[in-house]
């Protein structure tokens, strides 16, 4: 089934004010103050449109998918699918069954070591990765490695946070079976060059995976143009439900790929003999999907899309401008990740203060921001930090919360002073 | 702001910015290492323990303000003290910071660290060097994590 892509027409500046009232959380107060969410890149809030889709299909339409023939399951079976299309739209890609429902990025990553990688990865190959890489696009690839006692090979960043493209290329060799990089890296906000990156390693004839898990709330994308073999997003960072994330599988995989997990949903027969497997995508979604995540999933990509992707990056990468500038005043911040294009993530030390310490203390200011090693500890490692504070911006923040930020760093200063 | 300042005393952020007892034991009886992998907080604890009494103890180690200002307090706070005599000390005080019913023990410089019960993130912090402590009085060798 094959879908238009949704035009990309350059839409109208945020009205953020109003997007704000869209969010219901953000009306909360903290500590007795309005909350400042600058939590992004961990989860992003859900607007009412999200929480409506979600309820809505509870209230009026829950039955299971792909079951009866009863008008709920029917209603719900539409609902679930019409989730899928949109996500084919959204991600520009050719055919419907290539999008798969699955937890999020995590076990996407996951899915695709297990059955791409246990089927086609063997003793001696090669899995390139990059060093900027979140927590869940290493382990896999270490317990496909483990397992198959295949060879991770890690691509270095330089001192800014950008991949080191000659480096990364030599990697590229004989037993290289799979490249697998972030698009956007959700600890230094460095925005991948992928047009670079992924046709060296498809000219070699190697797969690409690209985690979108930091990308898609910040981006248009679009696989048939980033020519990718595997594309990941997670729907709790855009704006969706938790618990639901999609991949897209570039159609030639789909009938070559082994099941992932056993169960209903994903078998044409079953005897004890032999079964057979139906085709993609339930082949790949074995058991009662997270049906209400996935209705979720497809109303926030309705609503961003409504936003225009485009928009979006225009006034995020205004409001990233305008942090960088106010942090910058402050002389004991020293940013953590200066790529040479950044998403909206503002990761810092402030010195002489622990990161636990300037979180907690933000927080009494209802300020939120993560503190940590963000899940990609290598990263820490390679620019000699235990942790960093960082703050990452969603298009429903604004310069008031970024002055907001400042000023909680100036408290924090005082009292360590 | 009330609350921060009953967290972060003027007595914490002296032990942050001064640690005591911060540096290595070279001949000391026991040792161990623990880490509160949440935050990479990393800290040694050594201890000379003779006939039963801790003669010296020190730390060293990176953390938050929290986790430093604790093992440096802990230091002064079990020296001269018997083994027994500082775990009952650490019972005391992680009753203190998670909010626990306890007696009328005096914990003397620790009672700063009460505060710590309104954030409970941040009770690792505060109990990082101590379990750490505990498991060099063990001798048991292996490092102490928080999670």
């Amino acid at each position: 089934m094959s879908v238009m892509p949704t035009p990309r027409t350059p839409t109208a500046a945020l009205d953020v004010d109003r997007i704000r009232t869209d969010f219901p959380i953000l009306s909360r107060e903290m500590s007795g103050r309005p909350l400042v969410y600058l939590d992004n890149a961990a989860t992003a809030q859900k607007p009412q449109a999200v929480l409506d889709a979600v309820a809505g299909y509870y209230r009026g339409h829950n039955a299971n998918v792909h079951r009866g023939v009863h008008t709920l399951s029917m209603e719900a079976t539409d609902a679930y699918e019409a989730a899928r299309r949109k996500i084919q739209s959204h991600l520009g890609a050719e055919r419907v069954e290539s999008i798969v429902f699955l937890r999020g990025t995590t076990e996407a990553v996951n899915f695709v070591a297990q059955t791409y990688g246990r089927s086609r990865i063997t003793a001696g190959d090669e899995i390139v990765i990059s060093a900027m890489e979140h927590h869940s696009n290493i382990v896999p690839w270490q317990l496909l490695c483990e397992q198959v006692g295949a060879v991770l090979k890690v691509a270095p960043i330089d001192d800014n946070g950008d991949i080191i493209v000659e480096q990364y290329e030599k990697l590229l060799g004989e037993r290289t079976r799979l490249v697998a990089l972030a698009h956007i890296s959700n600890a230094l906000g460095t925005i991948n060059p992928l047009d670079t990156l992924v046709p060296l390693a498809r000219r070699r004839g190697i797969p690409v995976l690209i985690d979108g898990a930091q990308a898609a709330p910040h981006t248009a994308i679009d696989v048939r143009a980033l020519d990718c073999d595997f594309y990941t997003i997670s729907g709790h960072k855009v704006f969706a439900p938790t618990g639901i994330g999609a991949l897209y599988i570039r159609p030639e995989w789909l009938d070559k790929l082994p099941p992932y997990q056993g169960g209903g949903e994903m078998i044409r027969s079953v005897t004890f003999e032999k079964t057979e497997y139906a085709p993609a995508p339930a082949r790949f979604e074995a058991g009662t999907p997270n049906i209400a995540g996935a209705i979720g999933l497809g109303a926030a990509l309705d609503y961003i899309n409504a936003l225009g992707l485009d928009a979006i990056e225009r006034y995020e990468h205004d409001l990233l401008d305008y942090g960088t500038a106010q942090l910058a005043t402050l002389p004991q911040v020293r940013m953590i990740g200066t790529a040479r294009r950044k998403a909206s993530v503002l990761s810092f030390e402030l010195q002489g203060v622990h990161p636990h310490d300037v979180g907690t203390i933000l927080d009494q200011q209802g300020i939120a921001i993560r503190t940590g090693h963000h899940c990609a500890q290598p990263v820490m490692d390679r620019f000699g930090v235990p942790a960093t504070c960082r703050a990452s911006l969603a298009f429903y923040n604004t310069r008031a919360e970024i002055d907001a930020l400042v000023a909680g760093l100036r408290k924090v200063l005082e009292l360590f002073a | 702001m009330s609350e921060l300042q009953d967290l972060y005393q003027q007595m914490i952020l002296d032990h942050y910015r001064s640690p005591r007892n911060c540096r290595q034991i070279d001949e000391c009886s026991c040792s161990a290492n623990g880490h509160n992998p949440l935050c990479g907080d990393r800290i040694a604890v050594y201890v000379d323990v003779v006939d039963g009494v801790i003669r010296d103890v020190s730390f060293e180690g990176s953390g938050c303000a929290i986790s430093t200002a604790s093992a440096s307090l802990m230091t002064e706070a079990v020296k001269g003290k018997t083994v027994e005599q500082a775990h009952a000390l650490f019972k005391v005080f992680h009753n203190l910071i998670t909010g626990e019913a306890r007696g009328d023990e005096d914990l003397g410089k620790l009672e700063i660290f009460a505060g710590v019960r309104q954030y409970p993130t941040r009770v690792k912090c505060a109990t990082l060097a101590w379990h750490t402590l505990e498991a060099a009085l063990k001798e048991d060798g292996s490092e102490v994590s928080t999670e």
